[in-house]
């Protein structure tokens, strides 16, 4: 009895969050619209891969499936962009935060109801992109099977949730240091290079790429990416596989979450708000 | 002329005495400047392993671009964007006012106001680069590549200050425009690759819309001696022709300017 009361409470709670912060992203939705539009980098680099024509074969990718990957890869980063630790940053820095830990519910859950509304706000920008991709490029157009479609969008779930998990583990730093943000540069290079954003995992050295693999970095791009483009999985050793990427992610998530609530309660009983 | 040297090095003293405050910043920045360059080379070399090169660069020229390329943001990082950030934020609190109101000249002061001493390492690596990777492409560095690459190279800067700056100064209608830049930003990475890299569409895109090939490749093909002259002549066209439109553009947006709360 207690517990579906709990439950009734908590969905209550969400369905309030999610709604205050989807009115306020949509003041925003100009500014949101540029922000998908600097997400291109994947467009140029799918500009110079499409170019450099043998790099891209040797790695098993035909033209409309590089097109894919790359689409899929700009679309999966879209919906796993998180920007928590600058928010917190401010939060914290401006005295907002002291009422935030005052309130019954922990502080990140606001932030992950503002992230996600931030998601539904960049919904329809994305499918404009991509509906003109796909007029430029008509040749790779093809739709994943609704199971790997279904899948995919699994993923991209998964793959904010580890993306939120690291950078709110730099965040609660700033409990400690009041510039946390200088230290998400540090994590945004390897997820640049290796999350399979700018060039496929598959065109690593093999060495590299088991490497690679064991960072949560392909996670977060090219694991859903190959899912959404609904194209087959390499073969071979140090492959990504449907299996294998899902339970890696869950043993991320697995990982992280004790993690981040240790490091935030030590955090918060050294906290002594700014400025007072 | 001599009173905007003077308030130049007192401006870039100051702002280099403050930075200087914050050492673990600089060494993040070094860290970070390492792991990018290191990135950056990596994926090059990913298209050098089938031995077809990129767009018919080698992989030492390819190297040039991207040293060019680092050259340019280190730069950045320097000089544009701790000043031309800053002028969104002075239009959205009203400080633009005084700003207005000092007896120098505004553009002057909002560009080169302050300096980040944290992307000279940048600039400096980007700078080598160009010339420990020139000779092995076969270059030869004579004295007179050298100082056409280094007069290009201001071209190419001064080209990237105006983008930055005219797009920084629809804030005075925009207020937010923030996002602008980092659209920007993420554009110009392109320059990470020589513009013959690129598809048809593209490469021409990135030569009269987006003067990417003018930033990097122009530069990096003049160092390497191999540089067809009316390239050079139209990167010097297109920066003064740039500076002066964001002087007018500047002009014209003051006069939309009606300070805040007001």
């Amino acid at each position: 009895m207690a517990a579906r009361r709990r439950l009734w409470h908590g969905l209550r709670v969400a369905r309030t969050l999610w709604a205050t912060q989807y009115a306020y992203m949509l003041e925003y939705r100009a500014e949101i619209a540029l922000w998908a539009l600097s997400g291109v980098v994947p467009f140029i680099m799918l500009g110079v891969w499409s170019a450099a024509g043998t790099a891209a074969q040797a790695s098993g990718f035909s033209q409309p499936e590089l097109a894919r990957y790359f689409l899929c890869a700009f679309v999966a980063r879209q919906f796993s962009v998180v920007w928590v630790v600058w928010q917190f940053e401010e939060d914290a820095l401006q005295g907002r935060l002291s009422p935030y830990l005052l309130q019954p519910l922990h502080p990140l859950w606001r932030y992950v109801a503002s992230h996600q509304a931030e998601q539904a706000t960049r919904l329809p920008f994305v499918l404009v992109i991509a509906a003109l991709f796909f007029l430029l490029q008509p040749l790779a157009f093809a739709l994943p099977g609704p199971g790997r479609a279904l899948l995919g969008v699994l993923a991209v779930g998964l793959a904010f949730a580890i993306n939120f998990l690291l950078q709110s583990l730099i965040a609660a730093c700033c409990f400690w240091t009041e510039r946390a943000s200088a230290l998400e540069r540090l994590l945004y290079i390897p997820y640049l290079f290796l999350s399979g954003l700018v060039a496929p995992l598959e065109s690593f050295p093999e060495p590299v790429r088991a490497w690679a693999l064991r960072t949560p970095f392909p996670l977060m791009v090219a694991f859903p990416a190959r899912l959404l483009s609904g194209d087959p999985f390499p073969t071979g050793p140090h492959a990504l596989s449907i299996a294998g990427g899902f339970g890696a992610m869950a043993l991320w998530i697995v990982l992280l979450v004790p993690l981040l609530v240790l490091v935030w309660r030590a955090g918060v009983r050294r906290y002594s708000a700014m400025g007072a | 002329m001599g009173r905007y040297l003077r308030s130049l090095r007192r401006f870039w003293g100051t702002a280099a005495a403050g930075q200087m405050e914050y050492q673990l910043n600089l060494l993040i920045e070094l860290v970070a400047m390492a792991g990018n360059l290191a990135g950056s080379l990596f994926v090059l070399s990913l298209f050098f392993r089938q031995g077809e090169g990129l767009g018919g660069w080698s992989w030492p020229a390819a190297q040039v671009v991207l040293g060019a390329y680092t050259v340019l943001d280190g730069l950045t990082s320097t000089l544009l964007r701790p000043n031309l950030s800053r002028i969104v934020t002075h239009v959205q609190e009203g400080t633009l006012d005084f700003v207005l109101l000092k007896p120098i000249d505004s553009q002057f002061w909002l560009s080169l106001r302050t300096v980040s001493p944290a992307g000279l390492p940048e600039l400096a690596v980007g700078a080598g680069l160009m010339l420990w990777a020139a000779p092995q492409a076969g270059a030869s560095l004579a004295p007179a590549s050298l100082v056409l690459a280094l007069v290009l190279l201001a071209a190419a800067a001064v080209i990237l200050y105006a983008l930055w700056f005219v797009l920084a100064a629809t804030s005075i209608w925009f207020v937010k425009t923030w996002n602008a830049t980092e659209v920007l930003r993420a554009a110009l990475t392109a320059g990470r690759y020589p513009v013959s890299a690129y598809p048809p569409a593209l490469r021409t895109l990135f030569t009269l819309v987006l003067p990417v090939a003018f930033l990097t490749t122009v530069p990096a093909e003049a160092i390497l001696g191999r540089l067809h002259w009316h390239w050079g002549v139209a990167s010097v066209l297109v920066a003064a022709l740039a500076l002066v439109v964001s002087r007018l553009f500047w002009r014209f947006a003051l006069r939309f300017y009606t300070s805040a709360s007001s």
